[in-house]
């Protein structure tokens, strides 16, 4: 009877004996969030304005970028750069991969809320600080970016939170994030109940304090 | 390069192509009747199914999706591609709840109370006033959530369900080299791409249709 139960006692000792694998499990997803995080926001900055440039050219490289990176699978992606790598005689750590994976994705979304965010502060503003003396650069960066930012820190932070439950793909290339770590001990030993409800926490709790957050900046926002 | 492009290979490529359309399918299906349920049991603030779908919406919404994946796979007893559909049905129906409820909100007030004096009873206004509004402003969104769907069906080959995703990984096993991994992976890629990159052009195009028609 006792065997049956997803949730019986013992499978909870278990798991808390094997609380160093889940912890670092945890560690490792975070640091992926980390660098996802600093990488697609870079890319996001860099692909958003681009979108919005006066040149065709580069719109139309970003367009290639956001299109191909939102239109096909994060499993694809990510399994193609860690097959991928050893071919061309690059050797990358897994963490690294995972990074780079999640942050190449995530980055398209990012392009898209900047060059969203961009949009929504009249062209007049722009067009202003140059006539000021301004470069294009200079304008950019210190009048219609910040003015930007407070469209963009709300859908910012929500791909956020999409950007933290992605990195559990990196179960998919035994990354040894949470997610993996999770499957890996509740394969080997079935106890899949406290396994699945302890790592569904601490997802939770990071995305739920996110959503929490986005709350706040909206009010701020006055969206 | 002849050795792989065989009419075994499509075939077998295809089959998996077919477990992706099904688990695309039946989830977008199911998450948008599940998502408009709890939109309107939101909406009318029904006593207790409207907390539940609250609920489930603030749990589901922030978990991952592999997770769900791995739930239905290993905690209930159905058959690898059923709990493929489950498991995405499940996560998607929480965000299609809160895309409808965006859309519910975004039909002014003034329409249900209208509706009210003239004698239509809660059911009826939501049915035949609130849905019709709320669905028009929504196309966009929800069909941008249908390539994720399809997009993020490619996470059950974390069980071994062989969908599109895993038949193509499996064909590389076969082969190994350089040259046939990148065209495997390009043909897969591009398979996502050609269906995505469809399903959003028409989002956009229904964006623009009715910017034009709003008034």
């Amino acid at each position: 009877m006792d065997v049956n139960n997803p949730f019986a006692l013992y499978k909870w000792q278990a798991l808390f004996d094997a609380r160093d694998i889940f912890i670092g499990g945890l560690i490792t997803t975070l640091e992926v969030t980390i660098g996802a995080l600093v990488l697609s926001i870079l890319l996001g900055i860099i692909f958003g304005i681009a979108g919005v440039f006066p040149n065709k050219i580069i719109r139309v490289i970003n367009r290639i970028y956001v299109e191909f990176f939102q239109n096909t699978p994060l499993v694809i992606q990510v399994i193609f750069i860690y097959n991928a790598l050893p071919h061309l005689h690059i050797m990358l750590p897994v963490l690294l991969i995972g990074i780079l994976g999640v942050g190449l994705y995530t980055g398209a979304y990012m392009a898209e809320v900047v060059r969203g965010g961009i949009m929504a502060v009249p062209k007049g503003q722009l067009e202003a600080a140059v006539s000021q003396g301004f470069s294009y650069w200079q304008a950019m960066w210190y009048i219609v970016l910040p003015q930007a930012k407070k469209v963009m820190l709300p859908a910012m932070a929500n791909q956020t939170i999409n950007l933290v439950k992605n990195t559990s793909v990196l179960a998919m290339i035994a990354g040894g994030d949470l997610m993996y770590q999770a499957d890996s001990w509740s394969g080997s030993n079935m106890y899949y109940g406290p396994a699945y409800f302890v790592s569904g926490c601490c997802y939770w709790i990071i995305c739920f304090a996110l959503s929490k957050y986005i709350n706040k900046l909206e009010k701020k926002a006055g969206v | 390069m002849s050795d792989l492009f065989q009419m075994n290979n499509f075939l077998f490529l295809m089959g998996g192509f077919k477990v992706t359309l099904e688990i695309g399918f039946f989830s977008i299906i199911f998450s948008v009747i599940l998502g408009t349920l709890i939109g309107v049991a939101r909406y009318l603030q029904l006593p207790i199914i409207g907390h539940i779908g609250g609920l489930y919406v603030d749990i589901v919404r922030n978990i991952p999706c592999l997770l769900c994946v791995l739930i239905a796979r290993f905690m209930t007893p159905l058959p690898p591609t059923m709990s493929g559909i489950l498991a995405m049905s499940v996560f998607t129906g929480a965000i299609m709840a809160e895309i409808v409820r965006g859309g519910i909100n975004s039909v002014s007030k003034g329409q249900f109370e209208a509706a009210l004096s003239q004698g239509l009873n809660r059911w009826q206004i939501v049915y035949h006033i609130i849905l019709p509004q709320a669905y028009r402003n929504i196309i966009p969104p929800m069909v941008s959530q249908f390539t994720t769907v399809i997009k993020d069906s490619s996470f059950v080959w974390a069980v071994g369900t062989e969908e599109l995703t895993g038949r193509g990984m499996i064909l590389i096993g076969r082969y190994s080299d350089t040259v046939h991994l990148f065209v495997i992976m390009g043909c897969v890629a591009l398979i996502y791409f050609v269906i995505n990159y469809a399903l959003s052009l028409l989002a956009r195009w229904e964006h623009r249709r009715l910017a034009a028609k709003s008034f």
